[in-house]
């Protein structure tokens, strides 16, 4: 049975784990370790890690916390965040990551830099990550470098050009959504998931069980990413890692 | 006491991670001696098969795997390429496997018909008991797995094979024979079921 996975996507900030509201306003969450083994207890299906300012600082991943991290998780993992040169990429894995993100350094500096990493580590290790912004007349356009950057690149054809180059998944990340637990933007999510075959996570906005299912139904994503909803105990208020039923989420395929 | 043998194929972290969390001891090492004192093993592995035989053979572990395995009969479980080693040899590679029980390790590239599957076999996926073993005491219809896998094991024996799974193909997705148990998946990153395949390990 197809099964929709829903995957808490984690938000690093060098050592701390944070959650931005559209990429801005840092809150600090916790220890990247500690929120792990509380997943762990909740078993969740799949985690995912993104260092938000490596790029933007000219960091490499920091390997150390990824290590611990990758020690005390009991499910698979991906990771993104300054990956720019293979032998880190390589690091990465061998800590016991499944999963690259890939976005700054394919969009900006070396798209083949997805094919080399597809080729050598296979298409399933790679998640092509692409940051969406609206512009004032509504008009969606591709920003990387971690949310500071714009580029000419339009989100559907950006997604469809990192498949070409070998990433076997992608990460759809609606920056006018994240943090505001307002819903995904479907809208976007469809127009990509119409147009590639590869399984796409969208990400940005999540507030409910209903906001995932119908990204899921009418949006055709093979995944969900989730941040403030897990992370907090509701909008506005404290830090609470927790995750939404099993039995909520099996209503939702 | 399970000793974890390093022959520098991926990160044993999460692995050694898991039985302290269940409450078992385990210990990590590529030293002959330790590996000859060895009460359990655990052979894991991600990679290639010829360059993970390679490894075992130059370094020595081979012969010290054989005497524990056949002759002392400790209980040894591979998991992932570990499972695959356990047998005579794969597509993947030219190089013989352990060979303690009796199959090899096919390609799913070669053998899908249905061509939208995609390959590596990644993901969870469900366990169907073939045979009760002691590896899977009181697995339920709810038991999964995560797997990452392209190519997978047919025994030649089917009594030697446990667990079976379906990707566009069914393969044997758990395997034992005697003292000598294989597990395709990921126990590690499989949380509570994963814990629930380690204590039986730690059991036997």
């Amino acid at each position: 049975m197809f099964k929709a996975r829903i995957i808490p996507c984690l938000q690093l900030l060098n050592e701390s784990l944070v959650k931005t509201i559209k990429f801005n306003t840092y809150n600090y969450i916790g220890d990247p370790c500690n929120t792990v083994r509380i997943f762990n207890e909740l078993e969740v299906d799949e985690l995912c890690f993104l260092d938000i300012r490596a790029s933007l600082e000219g960091r490499n991943p920091n390997l150390k916390v990824l290590r611990d991290i990758a020690n005390e998780c009991f499910m698979p993992l991906s990771y993104g965040g300054g990956i720019k040169d293979f032998d880190t990429a390589k690091a990465v894995l061998s800590l016991g990551f499944e999963k690259l993100v890939i976005n700054t350094h394919a969009t900006i500096k070396d798209k083949t830099f997805i094919t080399k990493l597809a080729e050598h580590f296979g298409n399933q290790a790679i998640i092509g990550s692409v940051d969406v912004k609206k512009n004032i007349w509504g008009k969606n356009y591709v920003i990387t470098k971690d949310g500071t950057l714009k580029t000419s690149l339009d989100p559907v054809e950006w997604a469809q050009e990192l498949v070409r180059l070998g990433a076997g998944e992608l990460l759809i990340t609606s920056i006018d959504r994240e943090g505001t637990w307002e819903g995904f933007d479907v809208e976007l999510i469809k127009k990509i998931t119409d147009q590639v075959s590869v399984p796409v996570i969208a990400n940005g906005g999540c507030g409910t069980t209903e906001h995932m299912r119908s990204v899921i139904h009418e949006g055709g994503a093979s995944a969900v990413g989730v941040g403030s909803m897990v992370v907090f105990q509701k909008k506005g208020m404290g830090v609470l890692i927790n995750f939404p039923d099993q039995t909520e989420l099996d209503n939702l395929t | 006491m399970i000793t974890i043998i390093d022959y520098g194929m991926g990160n044993l972290g999460s692995v050694f991670s898991m039985f302290k969390r269940i409450g078992i001891k385990s210990h990590v090492t590529s030293d002959l001696e330790e590996i000859h004192k060895a009460r359990k093993i655990l052979l894991p592995g991600v990679g290639a098969f010829d360059q993970a035989m390679r490894r075992i053979s130059e370094s020595g572990m081979q012969k010290v795997l054989n005497d524990k395995a056949i002759k002392e009969k400790v209980p040894v479980l591979g998991v992932c390429l570990g499972m695959q080693l356990l047998t005579e040899s794969s597509k993947e590679g030219n190089l013989s496997g352990l060979g303690w029980i009796p199959g090899r390790a096919l390609s799913f590239a070669e053998e899908l018909n249905d061509t939208s599957l995609k390959i590596p076999h990644m993901g969870w996926n469900n366990v169907v008991k073939t045979k009760s073993s002691a590896l899977t005491n009181d697995f339920t219809d709810e038991y999964r797995f995560y797997f990452v896998h392209s190519y997978f094991v047919k025994c030649k024996e089917r009594s030697n094979a446990i667990l079976e799974s379906t990707y566009g193909l069914t393969f044997d997705s758990a395997i034992q024979r005697d003292n000598i148990f294989g597990a395709q998946f990921h126990p590690e990153k499989s949380h509570k079921y994963g814990m629930k395949l380690f204590e039986n390990f730690a059991k036997i």
